[in-house]
């Protein structure tokens, strides 16, 4: 017991969590932004956007995770020059959250379309019916109640951000929760079970909340119909 | 398509010439795009043919992204398998009318769903190499079965659950009337429905299984990743590889995909007695590919 | 282009193994048969390598390229077995101990490091190169060392010693860590990286086989690390393998593998340390 409490001193875990929570936060924020507008897209009268949408979610949501965030160090860093601070770390931890929110976009987009599919269809003729054109329908009718109905399916996509954040370790961030708890397994093979308890225990106490928390708000913000 | 234009007018002289000019900045934004990588590639000499020939060599195929294909193939069907077992266990564990087995396969059940895949994969990969039980270069194969069926297996009991709690009411009373006992009319009428309902959502978990197997690179799993790494590093050409790899997981997973839509059409067909969710039939988009988030992993 | 190269090397590794099998049949018969003569005989070799390391360890499809693969070749035939009789098996870096604890091996030769924290799991023979920590750079860099690389971009692998020790001694150098080597020299290529760190024969391998950039090692090693041949602890093989390790490097066989299986890239290896003389066997 005394060996594994001297091995938290030595490694810092709850930095490697912060690492893990930095990169949900930013990509969850990001990820929502493209997500809302890719559904957008693929709600409206615009046939190229339509398409790039669908294609955009076919492409991504079928592609493995650790293959996206190599093509945001090999492609996006490597072959277009591409950075996003002087720090060449920074630029690489941000590359990384590029490539988290990409990858969660699609499903961002496919949670909000399952949310405008719990619209009833008379809220858009009523939209039409009092002269509101597609921006302002979705904007004032369909999107506020589609975000409702959508709580769920996006605490899920929430949910698996943050355990997906531990692949960035394939998009060169190092210090994160995978890697320390793959070196401090290495360092101390005998207290294999204490380790892995801890980071597991870490992430049912990240995650459980938020499961909980978006149950409790869809019901809560649930459209009475 | 006719739920689509509920959202819109059917465009007037105006709006038409709005959307013709949206269609016209569209397709500029996607041949831009499309331009700019084209451009920037070949400045870095990324569409030279020495890196894209080995593709045409059969042997490339071969011994390189066919096998590594089957080792993902096979990692993922397996834990399909395993995972189908591991939920249908402590699926009914959940419902069943013994608190203690509810309250343990809860608890697995939650636990399972928060870990990280690739969390579990490391742990069991280094756990396995301190016994002698696998050989030691199976144990990375072993640990991605485990990894997949823990995750995998904790989704597909939650849904065996659901399926059987969206069923409306009356079968399960019609099977009480009958004189069947509570596990008899979850077994014999209950589950089938159950299972039928959630199959579009089991192909769709099929999805999240296969690009999850990709994680097994980081543990020394041959599968197609690790495969393209090797044939990029003995060529030159990651980046290549890596997309040669990368269209061949989302072509896989397009098919499933569509399989997932396709049964989910079917079988709201087919079963009369419709699920709860059917509630809201009337909606804006009729979208049957929302078989289930299926954002797994990797 | 990339075929005849390693058409090169296998045809230069299966003449350095006919000309061992005309030397040194009978005599190894004759050493072979009183210790480890009950394996051989019709029996198979299990040898690990590493299966994706161009230049050392590579899985080519079905047939096996690299130093040491040749040097394995070499070795196996000096202990009386054919090439048919090999059994190539993949060792990864964080699996090499428990494979030969648990005797699914014979013998390993992929850039395994004599290490006196190894030394008390398993048995080394060797070492039959030695190779260190070193750089690889764009051929036009004026990097020189790792003083040099002060501010600049530096890539490595994950959890590697290299990268680990880059990050304790030049903490000024901005290390970028991936999952493989060949995504760094595919960077680097570019010009977003400007140098890549691990064991110079490594580097100068993947140099050989990186398609686009004119890359050099550049010959200032930081590290010793001195290449053995895994055994299981207690193994009887030991001295057999150092007289055949020391007869390859004596026929020039050694000297011919090295530069079959690097050629074209700007690398000597460290002549005052190569060709090493094997330890003596404990």
């Amino acid at each position: 017991m005394e060996d594994y409490l001297s091995l938290l001193v030595e490694y810092d875990v709850l930095g490697a969590f912060w690492v893990n929570i930095q990169l949900t936060l930013w990509a969850g924020l990001w990820s929502f932004l493209l997500g809302t507008l890719l559904a957008l897209m693929r709600i409206s009268p615009i046939a190229s956007l339509q398409w790039l949408g669908a294609a955009y979610v076919n492409v991504f949501r079928n592609t493995p995770l650790t293959i996206i965030l190599a093509f945001g160090f090999l492609g996006l860093f490597g072959q277009l020059g591409f950075t996003l601070d002087e720090d060449l770390n920074v630029s690489l931890f941000r590359i990384a959250i590029l490539g988290l929110a990409i990858y969660h976009a699609a499903f961002v987009c496919e949670a909000i379309r399952s949310g405008v599919n719990t619209v009833p269809l008379g809220q858009a003729e009523a939209a039409r019916a009092i002269g509101l054109s597609f921006m302002p329908a979705a904007r004032l009718v369909i999107l506020p109640q589609a975000f409702r109905g959508a709580i769920a399916p996006l605490g899920n996509v929430l949910i698996a951000l943050i355990k997906n954040s531990t692949v960035a370790a394939a998009g060169s961030v190092a210090i994160e929760t995978s890697t320390v708890m793959k070196e401090m397994i290495e360092f101390r093979s005998d207290v294999i079970y204490p380790i892995f308890f801890t980071f597991a225990i870490g992430f049912v106490i990240l995650v459980i909340p938020i499961g909980l928390l978006t149950t409790w708000a869809s019901k809560k913000l649930a459209v009475a119909r | 398509m006719s739920a689509q234009q509920v959202l819109f007018d059917a465009p007037g002289p105006k709006s038409r010439r709005n959307i013709l000019i949206g269609n016209i900045i569209g397709a500029i934004i996607i041949v831009g795009l499309i331009g700019y990588l084209i451009v920037a590639l070949t400045a870095q000499g990324q569409f030279a043919p020495e890196r894209w020939s080995p593709f045409l060599e059969w042997d490339t195929w071969r011994f390189f992204l066919l096998e590594g294909l089957f080792y993902t193939l096979r990692a993922a069907a397996i834990s399909v398998v395993t995972s189908i077992i591991f939920g249908l266990i402590f699926g009914l564990g959940r419902l069943s009318h013994v608190a203690a087995i509810r309250w343990f396969s809860g608890i697995v059940v939650e636990f399972f769903r928060a870990v990280p895949v690739l969390l579990m994969m490391i742990f069991f990969w280094l756990l396995l190499g301190n016994f002698g039980i696998f050989r030691p270069q199976d144990s990375p194969f072993v640990a991605v079965i485990l990894g997949l069926t823990l995750y995998n297996g904790s989704v597909i009991a939650e849904l065996v659950r659901s399926g059987v709690h969206n069923l409306p009411k009356g079968q399960r009373e019609a099977g009480l009337a009958i004189g069947m006992t509570r596990t008899q009319s979850l077994r014999a009428i209950e589950i089938p429905q159950a299972l039928v309902a959630m199959l579009p959502a089991l192909v769709s978990q099929f999805v999240v299984i296969l690009k999850d197997s990709a994680l097994g690179y980081i543990i020394t799993y041959s599968e197609l990743l690790a495969y393209a790494r090797r044939l990029g590093s003995g060529e030159g050409n990651i980046f290549q590889s890596l997309i040669v790899a990368a269209v061949i997981f989302i072509i896989i997973n397009f098919l499933l995909t569509s399989l997932a839509t396709k049964l989910s059409r079917l079988l709201s067909f087919r079963t009369g007695g419709k699920t709860r969710k059917d509630k809201n039939e009337k909606v804006l988009v009729a979208d049957p590919t929302n078989t289930g988030t299926g954002v797994g992993a990797a | 282009m990339r075929t005849t190269r390693y058409a090169a090397a296998a045809m230069a590794a299966a003449a350095a193994l006919t000309l061992s099998a005309c030397g040194g049949g009978g005599e190894s018969g004759g050493e072979g048969g009183g210790e480890g003569g009950g394996e051989a005989g019709g029996e198979t070799v299990r040898i690990g390598i590493k299966f994706d390391q161009p230049g050392l360890g590579f899985d080519e499809g079905g047939s096996y390229t690299g130093f040491d693969v040749d040097v394995a070749k070499y070795v196996a035939g000096e202990l009386g077995y054919t090439e048919d009789q090999i059994e190539w098996v993949e060792s990864p870096s964080a699996n090499r101990e428990n494979m030969l604890a648990n005797e699914q091996v014979d013998m390993i030769f992929a850039t395994y490091s004599i290490t006196d924290t190894r030394k008390e799991t398993v048995d080394f023979a060797g070492p039959y190169f030695i190779a260190g920590q070193d750089l690889l750079v764009p051929a036009d860099s004026d990097i020189s060392g790792p003083e040099d690389l002060e501010g600049k971009n530096l890539c490595s692998v994950t959890g590697s010693t290299s990268a680990t020790k880059i990050k304790e001694e030049y903490p000024g150098v901005n290390l970028v860590e991936q999952p493989g080597y060949a995504e760094c020299v595919s960077v680097m290529a570019s010009g977003a990286i400007d140098a890549v760190t691990t064991d110079d024969i490594i580097l100068a391998g993947l140099a050989a086989n990186a398609e686009s950039g004119d890359f050099k090692v550049v010959g200032n090693t930081f590290s010793e690390e001195r290449y053995g041949v895994g055994l299981t602890k207690g193994s009887e093989l030991c001295s057999d393998i150092n007289a055949a390790i020391e007869k390859m490097i004596e026929e020039g066989a050694w000297e011919e593998a090295l530069q079959n299986n690097l050629e074209g890239v700007d690398y000597e290896p460290n002549a005052e340390l190569n060709p090493p003389t094997p330890d003596d066997c404990a």
